[in-house]
């Protein structure tokens, strides 16, 4: 057992599937010699050699169309998008050809692939450097979607993600890579070090994607979230003294169900919370689930707190995020309705 | 100070409308024979006339001649004259079939015969190719079952692709077919990929990529030439110019490069361009590129200079964009006809043996529809489940699906 910050637990993640299994390859922008801007595969080609961990050219449609080839050939390959932001040259390889191959081959050819990506604000990176785009992909059938919240998590997640038979979109959190970073942004961040769930084992564990994880016990409110937000949902629910239940998604699809409806019926009452835009964003589709299977259970409407429905500002970032102070005022207006 | 004018944009016509007299004085043809056969390990700079060029093998008296000829056995000829008749029949009646409301949607090939029956024999078992929609030789060229095919055009009970694909979108791992998509150019890179994924595992399998004139111009093309160059993927990068995407004309695609083949040699890939009608020639170059690939010298890109006869699919009418007797125009002739005057001047084959050739292609081919329509058609006789709908979209059916599933009453 060691302390990992989540940048490590993602590259001991990558490590061990290497080492356990050959067909397990990683590639992407400045991932090979240098190790990844983030630094996730670092030690990874001179540990594995350069024709497990690689370079590529700076065209996502080549990283993710060559990976799926090489899906198809047996390989089980393990990208990096270096931005989420960056994805979109590569949408119709994920959502036409990697979600779709099982399929239309009727499991003639799969793809086991992995595309991981840094995701959300953070790092002052404005428009082109700060996006969540996840509900992009919940809303692709063939797709996994995975965000994980902490370095335990990040690393079972991201073993189970590679052995998984298909396409697992993985987005990382770039705020949560150092610490658990709760949104109080004036405050200095606790580093993973100082947190139990930095506990991360040097060796194989995998966390099964579709479960997820209660966060905080609670009678009065359930919190839905997953990444960062988990983090401002437990800062809220201290900051405000209210008794919410805060459920880590970790993967969105598949879906959980059936611990949202457990939490849900117990509280009575339902806030979703995502850094990600407003409309159309994957917190419309958890309320729609929510009134569908817990409507006689509500006393307040279900409420979503999440991303202004505008780019992602440069100098604006702490007005933009969704931070413990807006989630925090959802849960006092969900408790006063 | 020189005097600028007002900018005029250049919007590129080919040079015949319909109601015009075909011309095809433009394309420059290389006498058969006339272009050189490189060594495998030429650098792509010092074989730049290839991509210019067309390399021919068989000549207007169905000789053939030059560096190119001789890989092929008398028999080898004869399968492959067999292999084009039967696509040719295939198609047609699959072409009838969807008239008759068997089924929803058809392409053929009528034409382009030689293009994917001969370039199936460069290849060994193993390798693979990650096709378009107008390579269905591939199969036919290695023995795939007809019935299978016309299973999976019927969307029947049979179908083994259970009725999700759009008709002739097969697909087939042992017979090295990768499922077609049906959206353009997205295949290209996955060859490179399969190809590199092959070179990581020291492997000796190849892949062959597959791409028309038109999607040429998606950037999943140029994705797929800076991978194959970076990497020197084992992979041929197929380009088949049929003249025509839909109802634009192959100069909207190619711009001002002279060629396709052209567009391999700003990455450092040896490109050929060869007669696509001329059987003979696509083998021989399709080996070439093959040998290269397989001694790790990285990728070629072939372009196949062909004309795609019939309309692009069954929903289009080609009298509404080009001259109706354009075909007959075309200067590189019909790819059957010209291998069974090789065949006939050679002693290997005579007018009777094609008659009765064709006859019992066409057994064969009415014999495997009977089969397949006993399964079903479109809209009549057996077809897949609506459970089917629900099945393969993930390995294991997740909660969400399995509730729908049940929703929809299976």
């Amino acid at each position: 057992m060691a302390r990992m910050t989540m940048i490590e637990a993602v590259r001991s993640a990558m490590d061990v599937a290497m080492g356990r299994d050959e067909d397990v390859v990683v590639f992407g922008e400045d991932v090979g010699y240098f190790g990844g801007v983030f630094r996730c595969t670092q030690g990874l080609q001179a540990k594995y050699g350069k024709t497990r961990c690689f370079d590529t050219p700076i065209n996502e449609s080549g990283i993710v169309g060559t990976a799926i080839g090489m899906a198809a050939y047996g390989l089980k390959p393990c990208v990096e998008i270096q931005f989420a932001d960056y994805m979109y040259p590569a949408y119709d390889q994920l959502t036409q050809e990697a979600a779709r191959i099982r399929y239309r081959s009727n499991g003639d050819f799969t793809c086991p692939i992995v595309v991981r990506m840094p995701t959300g604000g953070g790092i002052f990176g404005g428009q082109t450097h700060s996006q969540s785009p996840e509900a992009l992909f919940t809303h692709v059938c063939g797709l996994k979607v995975v965000v994980p919240s902490n370095p335990y998590d990040a690393k079972g997640l991201l073993i189970a993600a590679i052995e998984d038979p298909d396409p697992v979109m993985f987005l990382e959190p770039k705020r949560l890579y150092n610490g658990p970073f709760d949104g109080h942004h004036e405050r200095p961040v606790t580093p993973w070090s100082k947190h139990t769930l930095g506990d991360v084992p040097d060796d194989y564990y995998s966390i099964p994607i579709g479960k997820a994880e209660v966060r905080r016990q609670g009678s009065a409110v359930t919190v839905i979230a997953y990444g960062t937000m988990v983090h401002v949902a437990l800062a809220a629910a201290e900051d405000t003294s209210i008794d919410a239940e805060v459920i880590d998604l970790r993967s969105l699809l598949p879906l959980d169900l059936d611990a949202i409806v457990k939490s849900v019926s117990k509280t009575g009452r339902c806030v979703v919370v995502h850094e990600a835009t407003l409309t159309s964003g994957f917190g419309g589709e958890i309320a729609a689930l929510v009134q569908e299977h817990c409507f006689y259970h509500l006393e307040a409407p279900v409420m979503r707190v999440a991303g202004w429905d505008t780019p992602y500002p440069h100098a604006q970032e702490w007005d933009y995020f969704p931070g413990p102070a807006r989630v925090g005022r959802a849960l006092t207006d969900v408790m006063e309705a | 100070m020189v005097k600028q004018g007002h900018l005029s944009l250049h919007v590129p016509e080919p040079a015949v409308r319909p109601g015009g007299q075909p011309d095809f004085s433009n394309v420059k043809i290389a006498r058969a024979g006339a272009v050189p056969r490189p060594n495998v390990d030429a650098a792509a700079e010092d074989i730049r006339d290839l991509a210019y060029s067309i390399i021919r093998v068989l000549n207007r008296d169905g000789e053939a001649v030059g560096p190119w000829a001789g890989l092929l056995s008398d028999d080898d000829l004869r399968t492959g004259l067999r292999h084009m008749m039967t696509l040719r029949a295939f198609d047609a009646r699959m072409l009838m079939a969807q008239r008759q409301g068997k089924t929803s949607f058809y392409m053929q090939h009528l034409g382009e015969e030689a293009v994917s029956c001969a370039f199936r024999k460069a290849l060994n078992k193993g390798d693979m190719n990650f096709p378009t929609y107008r390579q269905a030789g591939l199969l036919i060229a290695d023995d795939y079952p007809m019935v299978e095919m016309m299973n999976q055009i019927y969307s029947n009970e049979s179908d083994p692709l259970r009725g999700r694909q759009l008709p002739i979108m097969y697909s087939s791992k042992e017979h090295g077919f990768f499922t077609i998509s049906g959206n353009l150019a997205t295949q290209y890179v996955q060859a490179v990929g399969w190809a590199m994924a092959s070179a990581i595992k020291n492997d000796s399998r190849i892949a062959a990529a597959w791409i028309g004139d038109g999607s040429t111009a998606e950037s999943d093309f140029h994705s797929a030439l800076v991978f194959a160059s970076t990497y020197r993927a084992p992979v041929i990068l197929n380009v088949v110019n049929n003249q025509w995407a839909i109802s634009t004309f192959q100069g909207i695609a190619r711009g001002g490069s002279g060629t396709f083949a052209a567009r391999g040699l700003g990455f450092g890939i040896p490109a050929l361009r060869v007669d696509g009608n001329d059987y003979l020639a696509v083998h021989a170059v399709a080996c070439w590129a093959a040998e290269r690939a397989r001694r790790n010298l990285g990728p070629t890109l072939i372009e196949y200079v062909t004309y795609r006869v019939g309309a692009h699919s069954t929903s289009d009418d080609p009298s509404a964009y080009r001259p109706k007797t354009e075909s007959e125009a075309w200067p590189l002739g019909d790819p059957v006809l010209r291998l069974k005057k090789h065949l006939i001047l050679r002693g290997l084959w005579s007018e009777e043996r094609h008659v009765q050739a064709e006859a019992e292609i066409a057994d064969e081919v009415i014999a495997a529809q009977r089969k397949a329509e006993e399964h079903g058609t479109m809209h009549a006789g057996g077809r897949p489940s609506v459970r089917d709908i629900f099945e393969g979209v993930y390995a294991e059916m997740p909660p969400h699906l399995r509730r729908q599933r049940q929703k929809a009453g299976y």
